[in-house]
C-alpha cells in the first residue's frame, strides 16, 4: 500500500520526496487543490470512494494519516 | 428551521448570460502554477469555459436586459409585477438599493415593493422563500425574483482558487399563486461564526477601500489577491458542504414524507463538478439526477446557478410537464437551504445573452 501511495503522490507533485516528510501540508508539498487531486487519484487507484467529510488536510498530512484513512475504506483488504 | 408554503408556483424563469466567454486553457498562464497542474485541475473540477462581463457591466444591466426581453416578447406585463426581490452580493451602489435602480430604469409602477437581499450561493432559495412570504399579502399577486452577480469584477485574475470558476449572470424567476399547487417544503440554516470562509475583506465600512487594500499579495498557495478581492477558503467551504448538505436533504425529505427515489432531480448550487459528485456519492443519488455541468459551461454565478441549471438541463421537462425537484443552495454566511417542490409546466424557460 505504501508504495502505491507514494506513486500517487509523486504523480501529483513529482518534484518532492514524500517519504522524507512527516507533514506534507506544513512543508508546502500539498496545497488544498492537491488534496482534492489526491482524493480523486486514491479513489481510482484503490477502487474506493473517500467521502467528502473526510477530505480534510489532517487526513492527508503524511503517509501514516493516508494509510489510516485508506484502511477505513477497506483499501488494505 | 423548517418552512412550508401552500398555493405557490414558479411560473417561469429566464437566465441572462454575458456573451463574453473565456476559456480556462487561455487563462492558465496567468496563475503561478505549472500548466500540468492546471490541466489536472481542469479535468477534475470541470473548469472549461466561463461567462464573465466585459467591462464595467453591473447587475442592473443584466437584469434590465432580461426584463426588457420578457416585456417585448409579451411574456410578462410590466404592471403585473407587484414586488421585485433582488438577491446579489455585487450591487450597483451601496445606496440606493439596486432593486430600485432596476425599477426606475424599467419604468415600473410605483405601487410595488422593491428589496435587495445580500446573499450568495443559497440566494435562489432565500429569494424564493422571501417571494413566497410576500405572496401572503393579497395586494401582491406576482413577484419577480432577480438573482444576479458580477463577482468576476471582485475576483483576482491571479487567484487560481476562485477566478477560473467565477461566472457572471442574472436570472429572473416569476413567482405567483396557484390554487392547485402542492405544498412546498423548505429548510434553512445559517452560521455566522463561519462568515470568514467566503468574504471580500475590504470595501465596506469595516475596512474601506484605499491604496493598501488594492495591493495584491501572495497567499500560502501562491494565489495573488488583494483585500478588495473575493477570498474563498476552499477547504473550509468544501468540508462545510459535505458535512451539512446531506443531512439537510435527508431532513427535508423526512419532513415532507417523500422518498428519495420519488425525486426526479436534485438541482443544487454549482460550485464545481468534484464537490457535487462527492455529494451525490454520499447521498446515493445517481449522477444523472444531479446536474453538475454548469461550472464547465458558464462558471459559478452564485445564486443564479440553480435557475441556470434548470434552464440548461431540464428546460423541456419543466416546460412541457412536471417533475419533483429538490433544490439545494449553500454558501456565504454561511447559509444552507433546501426546498422540495413540484416544478412545471412553466409558462416560459429561456436563456439569453447580454448585451
Amino acid at each position: 500500500m505504501t508504495n502505491k501511495i507514494l506513486d500517487v503522490l509523486a504523480g501529483i507533485r513529482p518534484e518532492f520526496d514524500f517519504s522524507a516528510s512527516s507533514d506534507y501540508i506544513a512543508d508546502g508539498m500539498l496545497d488544498s487543490i492537491d488534496v482534492i487531486t489526491l482524493v480523486s487519484d486514491l479513489d481510482k487507484e484503490f477502487s474506493i470512494c473517500i467521502e467528502g467529510v473526510d477530505i480534510l488536510p489532517e487526513n492527508f498530512r503524511n503517509l501514516d494519516a493516508i494509510r489510516e484513512l485508506l484502511r477505513k475504506y477497506g483499501a488494505d483488504k | 428551521m423548517n418552512l412550508v408554503f401552500g398555493q405557490r408556483r414558479i411560473e417561469g424563469l429566464l437566465a441572462v448570460l454575458p456573451s463574453n466567454e473565456r476559456r480556462f486553457i487561455d487563462e492558465m498562464e496567468q496563475f503561478d502554477f505549472p500548466i500540468e497542474r492546471s490541466i489536472k485541475l481542469k479535468e477534475m473540477m470541470g473548469y472549461d469555459k466561463h461567462r464573465i462581463v466585459d467591462g464595467p457591466v453591473c447587475v442592473s444591466d443584466l437584469a434590465v436586459r432580461g426584463f426588457e426581453h420578457l416585456f417585448t416578447s409579451g411574456t410578462l406585463q410590466k404592471d403585473d409585477i407587484d414586488a421585485l426581490v433582488l438577491v446579489t452580493q455585487s450591487p450597483d451602489y451601496f445606496m440606493p438599493p439596486t432593486s430600485s435602480v432596476i425599477q426606475g430604469r424599467l419604468g415600473l409602477k410605483h405601487d410595488m415593493f422593491c428589496m435587495d437581499i445580500n446573499q450568495g450561493c443559497a440566494g435562489f432559495l432565500i429569494g424564493l422563500i422571501q417571494a413566497f412570504m410576500l405572496l401572503d399579502q393579497p395586494a401582491i399577486r406576482k413577484v419577480a425574483l432577480v438573482n444576479a452577480d458580477v463577482l468576476s469584477r471582485k475576483a483576482s485574475s491571479r487567484d487560481r482558487n476562485s477566478y477560473p470558476l467565477i461566472g457572471d449572470a442574472a436570472s429572473i424567476t416569476i413567482v405567483g399563486r396557484s390554487q392547485d399547487a402542492t405544498p412546498i417544503h423548505a429548510n434553512l440554516k445559517m452560521d455566522g461564526t463561519r462568515r470568514d470562509a467566503l468574504i471580500i475583506p475590504a470595501g465596506g465600512f469595516r475596512e474601506p477601500s484605499g491604496p493598501a487594500t488594492c495591493i495584491r499579495e501572495a497567499d500560502a498557495e501562491g494565489n495573488l489577491r488583494a483585500r478588495d478581492d473575493l477570498v474563498m477558503n476552499g477547504s473550509a467551504v468544501f468540508n462545510f458542504v459535505q458535512v451539512e448538505v446531506p443531512p439537510m436533504i435527508a431532513a427535508l425529505l423526512e419532513t415532507a414524507q417523500v422518498d428519495k427515489d420519488a425525486v426526479d432531480a436534485f438541482v443544487f448550487h454549482q460550485p464545481n463538478r468534484f464537490m457535487l459528485q462527492k455529494l451525490a456519492d454520499k447521498m446515493k443519488v445517481p449522477y444523472e439526477k444531479m446536474p453538475s455541468n454548469i461550472v464547465e459551461h458558464f462558471g459559478n454565478s452564485s445564486g443564479v446557478t440553480i435557475p441556470l441549471a434548470l434552464a440548461f438541463n431540464l428546460r423541456d421537462r419543466i416546460l412541457g410537464g412536471t417533475l419533483t425537484a429538490v433544490l439545494g443552495g449553500f454558501g456565504v454566511g454561511l447559509t444552507w437551504s433546501s426546498m422540495l417542490l413540484r416544478l412545471g409546466p412553466l409558462d416560459f424557460c429561456e436563456m439569453i445573452e447580454y448585451p
